[in-house]
């Protein structure tokens, strides 16, 4: 069936069936790959993207419950890749083979709207759904801790 | 940025040959290069290429081709740093690409393309910079031809040639410089000229890592491209008997449905199509030989073999004798189990077949190998084959199959359905498809003198080769693999053992196995430095005393290991109910030392803190290295406390992260990495800093409980 989606603020239709997870929506229909397949099982957060702002695993979103939302992909976070944690991630040389860091960005970004100063427990809180088998965790930690820096000196959104 | 253009193409083939790389073969252009994995466009410019590894256009834009991938490690970076460093170039201009299939990428030590053996850097130090030199001298030339002036005037910046008030740009110079011959001699900048060198960079491909637009090879689309799901046998090994598709076709998307020899691939327009397709799939299975195959029946056989002799790694003295003496003897055996590598993106390739030509994008680790592999599936000769290497999301060993498994499934598929697929595996496929750590057993019997250090040394492994019938196999030497005692026979800690055997007994098992970060030394460095952990606890000495004494005669040992003990403050106080463990280690010519702060609560173990020192040499990128020994560390802890893949009737037990979990960040310590400066021989940095972490938390574990860990994983203590 016919779904209407609003991804990064477009509008798009698409035709699928209920049961298709939002992330194949995203990758194989609508082109958008910087939302990666990790597990398919909510397990390891490749996936996560932004529904109605709240962080989900598109890998388990059924289209059904996403559709006519507000979805944002790592590709809308901001229009010129400067959100204060895309600016810190690269300030301290996060990603190592990258699969993972969308995810990861996406999960610290609702973090990080909805507390101006995490605490490194707010972090590991916030941050424990995403995987990194390369092991930048001391990094992702450093630079979400820069971003809320960034972010406080006038850093937008 | 960019498909290079066709004279580029003749300039790499000439050059290849002029820098004496001998006659290319098999040499094929990537149908489609991406700066940063930006989408290709043609680039129409003419352009001057030195040599195979680096090209200007006379629109100024400066291409590295890369002989090694970027799996993580950083190597996009590093390498484009020795280039850079000679070159003067415009940091903006500079856009890197993974190099195809060609003798000119062939690594300069193993004689195949391959990354792998945390070898990059140091093996394409002289390479690189070479490379750029030689496009500099030929750009003064062309800069002093054009100004009418002796080449000695002229100098370098910034990607201009300068001499007195006349300047011209790289770009404007290209075309000229391409017309000159090469020069006769190359002479590289000294030290003390290095810019980027021992300083850093910032990674080049971060960028594109922070806003969804690197590719991986699972990003890979085309129009008419099909997604391939895969139907693999429950029983590792196992063959398809029969299948009813009838079921699977019906599914909306579903396109075809194919046999291969891995299984049965189901093609459709998307994969939640194939995927779906796959479930409906009726297949009945021919488990074959590993019906039975039980790792736990498996290891006690294993231990059984490990009671007799086996072959000898290392000889010397008369162990037998010397242990049989009545001095004191400890004993311990230790159990490894396999193990999956689990990089974040799961296997994947896509193939376009034609009449005469294959096309292949994926993410490898063996490019050449892949090659040939598809080549000889299609009846094609080599360079009927492209490969073209995108990002890879993790390698750690599991993306350099000598028997290129996923690039041969994948172009099974293609030619069995004639049609253009990616195939994808879902986490489950990559869990359980093989391609494992070994699982391995050591048994151990040290007699010790009066003061607790060892005189006599039995050691006897029992495990499977990853290197015979491989195109490594000649690191099989006298029935040795090298990679299943190293660490052990050629340990420091051997130099003083008057009496010492290392035997070992290569079982031949239908598991596939495959090397893993850091290799060998995932289970060697374990037993070593457990067990002397044990020898100096046992003599009532301190363990960084202990070592400091065995390793006198090894500086860099030394050195790696005093420095970690300094920085973390060994025998400090410690908060209360945290404790101390210590490890050092040599692996891929570097030199890794750690402290590693530990508590056990309820059984639980917690690593709080990893203090770290290497001596790599060199260290050409300092944050780089600092970047792969938190890594390391971090593979290391997930390893000591979760690592473990079993099989049951042939079955693979774990599925996905949930049973087979790897380290979080609420689990994630602070990382402390200190690099010794060293001017000694370059090492490697991408595996060393594996080997010392798991044994480090280990003895702060008996530290803490008293407890000796024999078996890892142990994430808890009983």
């Amino acid at each position: 069936m016919v779904y209407k989606l609003k991804v990064n603020k477009k509008d798009y239709s698409v035709d699928a069936t209920p049961d298709m997870p939002l992330l194949w929506v995203l990758r194989d229909l609508l082109g958008l790959t910087g939302t990666k397949f990790g597990c398919g099982m909510a397990q390891c957060g490749a996936c996560t993207v932004h529904l109605e702002g709240e962080a989900v695993r598109s890998c388990v979103t059924l289209i059904a419950r996403a559709a006519g939302k507000e979805v944002t992909t790592i590709e809308g976070l901001s229009p010129d890749s400067k959100h204060p944690l895309q600016v810190a991630w690269l300030e301290e040389d996060t990603p190592q083979c990258g699969y993972c860091q969308s995810g990861q960005i996406m999960a610290a970004a609702v973090l990080l709207r909805e507390n101006a100063d995490p605490t490194d427990e707010d972090i590991d809180h916030a941050m424990s759904g995403n995987i990194c088998r390369c092991g930048t965790y001391p990094r992702i930690r450093k630079a979400i801790h820069l971003a809320a820096k960034l972010q406080k000196q006038g850093g937008t959104k | 940025m960019t498909n290079l253009p066709k004279s580029n193409r003749r300039q790499f083939l000439k050059a290849g040959a002029l820098l004496g790389t001998g006659l290319v073969i098999s040499f094929v252009v990537p149908a489609r290069i991406t700066k940063f994995g930006e989408s290709a466009e043609p680039d129409p410019v003419a352009s001057f290429a030195p040599n195979a590894y680096l090209s200007i256009g006379s629109d100024g834009g400066i291409n590295v081709l890369l002989s090694h991938v970027e799996m993580g490690q950083g190597i996009w970076t590093t390498l484009t740093m020795l280039i850079a460093d000679e070159l003067d170039a415009d940091w903006k201009n500079i856009h890197v690409h993974h190099a195809p299939p060609g003798q000119p990428y062939m690594h300069t030590l193993y004689g195949l393309q391959i990354t792998g053996g945390s070898s990059s850097t140091w093996s394409e130090f002289d390479r690189y910079r070479q490379a750029g030199a030689t496009a500099r001298m030929l750009l003064i030339a062309a800069g002093a031809k054009k100004f009418g002036v002796d080449p000695a005037t002229c100098k370098t910046e910034n990607g201009m040639v300068i001499s007195g008030e006349q300047k011209a740009s790289y770009g404007d110079l290209a075309t000229l410089a391409a017309s000159l011959p090469a020069p006769a001699k190359v002479e590289l900048r000294p030290a003390s000229d290095w810019k980027y060198i021992g300083k850093g960079l910032k990674r080049l491909d971060a960028p594109a890592k922070v806003n969804g637009t690197a590719k991986f090879g699972m990003d890979m689309q085309f129009p008419g491209m099909l997604t391939a799901v895969v139907a693999h046998s429950p029983v590792m090994g196992g063959t398809v008997k029969s299948f009813d598709a009838t079921a699977a076709k019906a599914v909306p998307g579903v396109k075809a449905v194919v046999q291969i020899p891995t299984g049965v691939a189901v093609l459709a327009d998307h994969f939640w199509a194939a995927k779906k397709g796959k479930a409906a799939l009726k297949i009945t299975w021919d488990a074959g030989a590993n019906a039975s195959f039980n790792s736990v029946t498996q290891m006690e056989k294993y231990r059984a073999l490990a009671a007799t002799k086996g072959l000898p790694a290392l000889n010397k003295g008369n162990v037998e004798s010397a242990l049989s003496q009545g001095g004191k003897v400890i004993e311990a055996s230790y159990d490894f189990p396999y193990l999956a590598h689990a990089p974040m993106e799961p296997m994947n390739c896509t193939v376009k077949l034609g009449a005469d030509k294959c096309e292949i994008w994926t993410g490898t680790q063996l490019p050449g190998i892949d090659q040939a592999v598809a080549a000889k599936i299609l009846g094609f000769k080599p360079e009927q084959v492209s490969i073209d290497t995108v990002f890879l999301g993790g390698g750690f060993g599991r993306r350099a199959t000598p028997t290129s498994d996923f690039v041969a499934e994948a172009v099974h598929i293609a030619k069995a359905s004639g049609k253009f697929i990616k195939m994808v595996w879902t986490r489950e496929d990559d869990m359980q498809g093989g391609y494992y750590r070994a699982a391995f057993h050591h048994k151990l019997k040290i007699g010790v003198d009066n003061n607790g250090y060892p005189t006599a040394w039995n050691h006897s492994i029992v495990g499977q080769s990853i290197f015979e019938g491989t195109f490594l196999s000649m690191l099989v030497q006298n029935g040795i693999d090298s990679s299943s005692v190293e660490g052990i026979a050629d340990s420091p800690y051997m130099t003083e053992v008057k009496d010492a055997y290392v035997g070992l007994h290569t079982t031949k098992l239908p598991i596939s196995v495959l090397w893993y970060r850091s290799v060998g030394h995932t289970h060697t460095a374990f037993v070593m430095e457990t067990i002397i952990d044990q020898l100096a606890t046992e003599a009532g000495k301190d363990p960084l005393e202990f070592r400091r004494t065995l390793l006198k005669s090894h500086p860099r040992h030394l050195a790696a290991l005093n420095l970690a003990a300094e920085k973390a403050g060994w025998g400090k106080a410690l908060p209360a109910g945290h404790f101390h463990g210590i490890a050092v280690h040599e692996s891929f010519l570097s030199f890794v030392g750690q402290v590693v702060e530990v508590s056990v609560t309820n059984g639980r173990v917690n690593v709080h803190k990893v203090t770290c020192a290497i001596d790599c040499g060199l260290a050409v990128n300092p944050d780089g290295v600092k970047a792969q020994m938190e890594s390391g560390i971090i593979f290391g802890i997930t390893m000591a406390l979760y690592g473990e893949i079993n099989f049951k009737d042939g079955k693979v037990q774990q599925t996905n992260f949930h049973n087979y979990p790897i380290l979080r960040m609420n689990e994630s310590p602070e990382i402390d990495v200190h690099i010794v400066a060293s001017t000694e021989k370059m090492g490697g940095a991408g595996e060393c800093g594996v080997p010392p972490t798991a044994p480090a938390i280990a003895n702060a574990v008996f530290a803490a409980t008293g407890k000796r860990i024999r078996k890892p994983p142990f994430a808890s203590i009983t």
